[in-house]
């Protein structure tokens, strides 16, 4: 039983930083149909600047310390180069989508490419606090405390977005954008102002997803290609979630994290199944998809 | 009509040519990337070969994204699909080459019916997110090494022991490697060139152009599309097939991952989608941009530049990427787009042209 909870809080933790990645991506699909590749160079990004940060801070400041200054250069990381992403390649080509999508692949292919070569393809020791792998005990088990800084992460973005999104101006233009972007644009509403914004909240959520996949993941290491690959679940949560839908990406995040993680657990090491995990995620896809094509909480397509 | 003899006689001259390359032996410098800069080297002819294969292949993926507009990010799964279960057929179970073959198109026919017949269900992002989930799957499979099957990360070299003797991996045999790719390039562009005149090929572009009008019209999209998708899938094994003959060695993170479906997707918009000869072109120049440009970040003399201009040009991908984005934003329909864009009569010559008809 002990097992199974943990597994279960650390399957949650790893839906946290897939909702994290996810939830802009539904965004920027809802808003502008656009399918955005360059958000896992948002998230490699953001983990760069994390470890840039962190490398160069002062070791006086205390573990601690730095740890934040890094969490804040994440996030503005990924916000910076989501923004200029928005202003400087998708502006021009505002009602093309295919052209978008494809702009956003070579952006990242260039990008990424570029990382290889100013920082090679091994990774990056980011450093972290040590208390981070201690374990604490909670309800019965113990994990290390990263998984519920994850887990903390996710939830209070989960809860400022929704507050953003029903509360403030601009989230109920985005919103009402989703729903209906001629009208939106029709009322004399400045729309592209609101391309720009739901970018920089995407890429600053990424900045912070391709941190802590980094700490709690990836043995605090950070690699030119890691954020491609955390973008395809992303891409399957989204899918999964239904496009544009906030709430549907946090379902299928807890739900896709919680499969993976049991299915590795308890197939994963019967010989030629080390790989279980994430085809369980693909076969999921597959499963919703039969049943619900436009996916769990999906209203257009 | 006219035009379209020209272009047959012009095609006929390139095949030709290209078909007497391995008996060139002049120095060029600098133009072929080979370890000696002679047209017939080994090496020279190994690059053409490369690109020839990823233009067949680059041209079967047209057919499902130029011409039909399905924005797949799976074909990487039917080229693979090629190279591995060749591979597999000859290496690990020590099959017949015929069987071998006939084995690696019936599995690349029921994967592509089925997985597209899934994929099918959903339109527009959602399909390009399936295709690039399913092919994904595939990769983490081929990776995992099933049995022992694909050699996972260390990768599965082919076996030559039930090949004939002149398609063996030996050095000499290079150029006959090279006639095969040359050869599956032809049979591709033959077959494409075949399907996307024939009324098939029509409706195919009525789906891109408008599918709910096609619906309108009593025509059932879902059977053209998934036929355009089979074709191009099978188009894409059958260059993972020339694949391994010429490289000998397959490994996941070359014939199987994500980078390869984006090359592929990169050389058909360079070229130019929606057209045959654009995207063999885009292909051909991609692969050998890719290779020229590694052997000048190799020059001796590449090292002693200040490192904010070497870092970006030592890598192919950075440079690729950066011109993939400026085509996308400035050239929109490629080298094709740039070239018919040349040729196409403006709208007044064409008013002066009706006028002096009537």
């Amino acid at each position: 039983m002990t097992v199974f909870l943990s597994l279960t809080f650390s399957g949650v933790a790893l839906g946290a930083i897939y909702f994290l990645a996810a939830s802009g991506l539904s965004l920027i699909y809802g808003l502008m149909d656009i399918l955005n590749f360059a958000h896992g160079l948002f998230m490699t990004l953001g983990a760069y600047a994390a470890w840039d940060a962190a490398t160069h801070a002062p070791a006086s400041w205390g573990a601690p310390v730095i740890f934040v200054v890094s969490l804040v250069a994440a996030v503005l990381g990924g916000a910076l180069a989501a923004g200029l992403t928005e202003v400087l390649v998708i502006r021009p080509l505002y009602g093309r989508p295919v052209s978008q999508i494809l702009v956003t692949i070579g952006l990242d292919l260039a990008a990424t490419g570029l990382l290889l070569g100013a920082f090679g393809s091994n990774p990056q020791s980011l450093p972290v606090p040590l208390w981070m792998m201690e374990a604490s005990h909670f309800a019965g088990v113990s994990l290390p405390n990263a998984d519920y800084v994850a887990f903390a992460g996710g939830l209070v973005v989960l809860i400022a977005l929704e507050w953003f999104l029903r509360r403030t101006r601009y989230g109920i233009i985005i919103r009402a954008g989703v729903e209906n972007r001629t009208m939106v644009s029709a009322l004399g509403i400045n729309v592209a102002r609101a391309f720009t914004l739901v970018f920089v909240i995407g890429g600053a959520m990424a900045g912070l997803a391709g941190l802590l996949y980094a700490v709690v993941f990836s043995g605090e290491l950070v690699s030119p290609t890691q954020g491609d690959s955390l973008l395809i679940f992303a891409f399957i949560v989204v899918v999964i979630g239904g496009l544009g839908s906030i709430r549907g990406s946090a379902v299928a995040a807890l739900m896709v994290g919680l499969v993976q993680d049991y299915t590795n657990f308890y197939l994963g090491n019967h010989p030629g199944m080390a790989e279980i995990g994430n085809l369980s995620v693909v076969l999921l896809l597959a499963v919703v998809l039969e049943w619900r094509p436009r996916g769990l909480f999906g209203s257009t397509l | 009509m006219r035009r379209s003899r020209v272009a047959v006689a012009l095609g006929a001259i390139i095949c030709v040519f290209f078909a007497i390359v391995p008996f060139i032996s002049l120095h060029v410098d600098w133009v072929l990337p080979g370890t000696v800069n002679v047209v017939n080297s080994t090496g020279t002819l190994e690059v053409l070969a490369l690109c020839f294969i990823f233009a067949g292949v680059a041209l079967g993926y047209d057919v499902m994204f130029g011409f039909t507009g399905l924005l797949s990010l799976g074909p990487v799964m039917y080229f693979a699909t090629g190279v591995y279960v060749f591979d597999i057929a000859l290496t690990r179970w020590n099959w017949p080459l015929a069987s071998a073959l006939g084995l690696t198109f019936a599995v690349s026919l029921v994967l592509a019916l089925v997985l597209g017949a899934i994929a099918l269900r959903v339109s527009g992002i959602a399909f390009t997110m399936v295709t690039l989930a399913f092919a994904q799957a595939f990769y983490y499979l081929v990776e995992d090494n099933p049995h022992g099957l694909t050699g996972g990360d260390t990768g599965l070299a082919l076996s030559t022991a039930r090949l004939p003797a002149f398609m063996s991996g030996a050095v000499s045999n290079t150029r006959n490697l090279y006639w095969i790719a040359f050869g599956f390039l032809v049979l591709a562009y033959a077959v494409v060139w075949v399907v996307t005149e024939s009324a098939t090929g029509h409706v195919f572009v009525a789906i891109r152009e408008n599918e709910r009008r096609l619906e309108v019209l009593g025509v059932r999209p879902f059977g053209y599309k998934l036929a355009s998708y089979t074709l191009s899938s099978l188009v894409a094994t059958g260059g993972g097939v020339a694949y391994i003959l010429l490289i000998g060695t397959a490994v996941p993170s070359a014939v199987a991952s994500t980078t390869v479906t984006l090359s592929i997707l990169v050389m058909v918009v360079l070229g130019g989608a929606g057209t045959r000869w654009g995207a063999v072109t885009g292909a051909i120049l991609y692969v050998y941009l890719q290779q020229f440009l590694l052997k000048v970040a190799a020059q001796p003399s590449f090292a002693t530049l200040p490192s904010f201009l070497r870092v970006p040009l030592s890598q192919p991908q950075f440079l690729l990427g950066a011109l993939f984005v400026l085509f996308v934003l400035f050239v929109p329909g490629g080298v094709a787009g740039l070239v018919s864009r040349r040729r196409t009569p403006s709208l007044k010559q064409l008013v002066a042209g009706q006028r002096r008809k009537q």
